[in-house]
């Protein structure tokens, strides 16, 4: 079953380290938005088949340090979670700035995949 | 007989047509059976038809998929870089009217918000065979097209 | 020395999706390589809001039409373990020989159209006559060719008969018997190995460290492999990964050219193991709790985390395909090459980016 472990803030990037060091390869980072709350995200690492999985649960608006840094292949999935979710990531090797999926961002509260956005599917005529 | 230019080259329009494809946010599924209908067992290269690359040198555009805010603006291109008389098949339930992706955030819709559409073909993915009755349908219609054209009358799309 | 930018797609005669590389070159080398997607994008895991847990199962599908029963097939495994269903073995027979089937089916037309990238046209003709049988197959015993929907919460929806099984294994033999001469071809032929020997070189910590999945991460020299998992009946079958080193492009199509045959073996094995039994179990109440599950997909390692919360909707449905994980090794390949080699390394890692972008 799935069982992550919980981390703060101050240990996502040393953790990103530590499990490099340890030969350990990042799969990916979920997003799982509480609405009012914040969000959790999930950092999910691999090494033969074995997987090990970091929690870390942050208020609406905190600020994530980048682990693109240490894991070069963090950069994407950082970005689509700053498009899709609106959350501010601080360190990003590479930043699309909220243009990798989306053509219009607009403001970070109304991704997409924020629960408490008011954004509407806007109907558009060509 | 006198030769007639004009009529020499529509014969070789509708003989021959050439066909782009151009995915715009399916889900392959209608990709790689318009990519079937090129190899040996349904080839189309029997009609003459054959898969260009670039869109200038196109008759028929096949386009499959959903429509979004990014890449409408690459079709609505590929539209018109095609030269006239030129005919755009929306292929799959979702180059229809957005099919099962309808309600997701990211969707305009069907392909015809964006450019003027002559044959739909339904279907999750439609079958080579269906593709392949789609470009011939298509090319009723651009025998329409060089029909007003000889007529004089103004081509419209 | 001056530097030109030059986009490399949307639109792109040898990628049938659009993939864009904004390259940076110096005269006809290549400096550096930023993707930019977004031209798929639709915003299918947004979609499980509106969606029952059961009707997700045809929205997962449609991420990506090659490997449409994979996608399936993993979504159920999640949803399964959360609500602690047990599923029948014939069921998971029967998930493995479709989802091999479509391991073959995904590996012959990325070999086609590998073969076409560098100018083989004839060899891309020969291999995909060979997968229409393969559909041939996939039509039969699931009544469509692409999106074959057969895998359901609790099982599958159809049965494959006795009939059908020994004509499956007649057509697995014309297909290995089919595909001998083009596998010695694809391995010899000059062109082939002008092109991809030593093109797009990933070595084996760059491969790791970079978070490759699938058939680039072997053919790099690692021998990891979802299905060492032991997911649905792969507990009883015999299975070893298929593992090269030299990491080029060369070794990456043999690679994927020997899982074709594995494939078709292990197609052999499922159908003479065949149980007898049910083909689902009824489904009561709804999910709920959180789960991660991992299965191999043609392209790599595919990942789901599902979130229930007791209700008939999903609260979240997360997907990393295996594409999106070789974006950055791809990138790491890029600089250095000749600009006429960029399709053929673009290829090398088998783009699907229907599920890259979702």
């Amino acid at each position: 079953m799935f069982e992550p472990t919980s981390i703060t803030i101050d240990e996502v990037v040393p953790t990103a380290k530590r499990m490099l060091h340890d030969g350990w390869r990042l799969i990916t980072q979920t997003v799982f938005d509480r609405g009012e709350e914040g969000f959790d995200l999930f950092f999910h690492y691999d090494r033969e088949l074995e997987e090990l999985d970091f929690k870390l649960s942050a208020p609406r608006g905190t600020v994530i340090p980048s682990i693109s840094g240490v894991y070069f292949a963090a950069l994407l999935i950082e970005n689509e979670n700053r498009d899709l979710f609106g959350i501010a990531y601080e360190g990003l090797v590479l930043d699309f700035n909220r243009s990798l999926y989306l053509e219009e961002a607009g403001d970070p509260i109304n991704a997409p995949f924020c629960k408490i956005s008011t954004f509407t599917k806007p109907i558009r005529e060509v | 007989m006198k030769f007639d230019l004009q009529q020499w080259i529509n014969t070789g329009r509708l003989k021959s047509p050439w066909v782009a494809h151009y995915d715009c946010g399916s889900c392959n599924g209608c990709d790689i059976e318009v990519l079937a209908c090129l190899t040996p067992v349904y080839d189309v290269e029997r009609f003459g038809i054959i898969n260009v690359g670039n869109p200038k040198q196109a008759d028929v555009l096949l386009v499959s998929g959903t429509v979004n805010p990014r890449n409408r603006v690459v079709l609505k291109n590929l539209y018109d870089q095609m030269q006239h008389p030129k005919a755009v098949i929306a292929l799959g339930a979702c180059g229809l009217n957005g099919g099962i992706f309808q309600e997701a955030y990211n969707v305009v819709g069907g392909v015809d918000k964006v450019i003027p559409v002559d044959v739909y073909v339904p279907g999750c993915p439609p079958k080579p065979e269906a593709i392949i009755d789609a470009v011939v349908v298509a090319l009723g219609k651009i025998k329409e097209q060089l029909e007003k054209a000889d007529r004089g009358q103004a081509v419209n799309g | 020395m001056a530097r030109t930018i030059i986009p490399f797609g949307p639109q792109h005669p040898v990628l049938p999706e659009p993939l864009h590389l904004k390259l940076t070159l110096e005269d006809e080398t290549v400096v550096e390589a930023i993707p930019a997607l977004g031209y798929i994008h639709r915003g299918l895991e947004g979609l499980a809001r509106g969606r029952d847990f059961n009707q997700m199962v045809y929205v997962v599908e449609r991420v990506c039409g090659i490997c449409s029963c994979i996608h399936a097939l993993c979504y159920c495994n999640c949803i399964e373990k959360l609500m602690g269903l047990d599923v029948p073995r014939r069921a998971k027979y029967l998930r493995v020989i479709w989802s091999e089937l479509h391991r073959i089916h995904s590996h012959l037309l990325w070999l086609g159209l590998f073969a076409d990238a560098f100018g083989f046209e004839s060899l891309f003709m020969a291999l995909w006559r060979v997968r229409e049988r393969v559909m041939n197959i996939l039509e039969a015993t699931a009544g469509n060719r692409v999106i074959i929907s057969v895998n359901i919460i609790g099982g599958v929806r159809r049965d494959i008969n006795g009939a059908m099984l020994q004509h499956m294994l007649l057509d697995l033999d014309a297909i290995e018997k089919e595909l001998k001469p083009l596998y010695s071809t694809m391995m010899n032929d000059y062109t082939v190995q002008k092109r991809t020997v030593g093109v797009g070189v990933l070595s084996k910590e760059q491969a790791y460290a970079l978070g490759s999945a699938g058939p680039v991460l072997r053919g790099s020299g690692w021998a990891q492999d979802m299905r060492q998992l032991k997911y649905e009946a792969f507990e009883d079958l015999d299975f070893e990964p298929v593992v090269e080193h030299e990491g080029d492009c060369f070794a990456r199509n043999k690679v994927r050219f020997r899982e074709v045959f594995q494939s078709i073996d292990l197609v052999r094995e499922a159908i003479r193991k065949l149980p007898d039994g049910d083909l689902a179990v009824k489904v009561k109440g709804n999910p709920e709790g959180e789960i991660t599950f991992r299965v191999e997909q043609p392209r790599g390692e595919l990942f789901y985390y599902v979130r229930c919360n007791g209700e008939k909707n999903p609260e979240r449905v997360r997907i990393r395909t295996p594409t999106f994980a070789n974006i950055p090794p791809l990138l790491a390949m890029l600089p250095g090459v000749q600009l006429a080699d960029v399709p053929v390394i673009a290829l090398s890692i088998d783009p699907c980016i229907s599920c890259t972008e979702r």
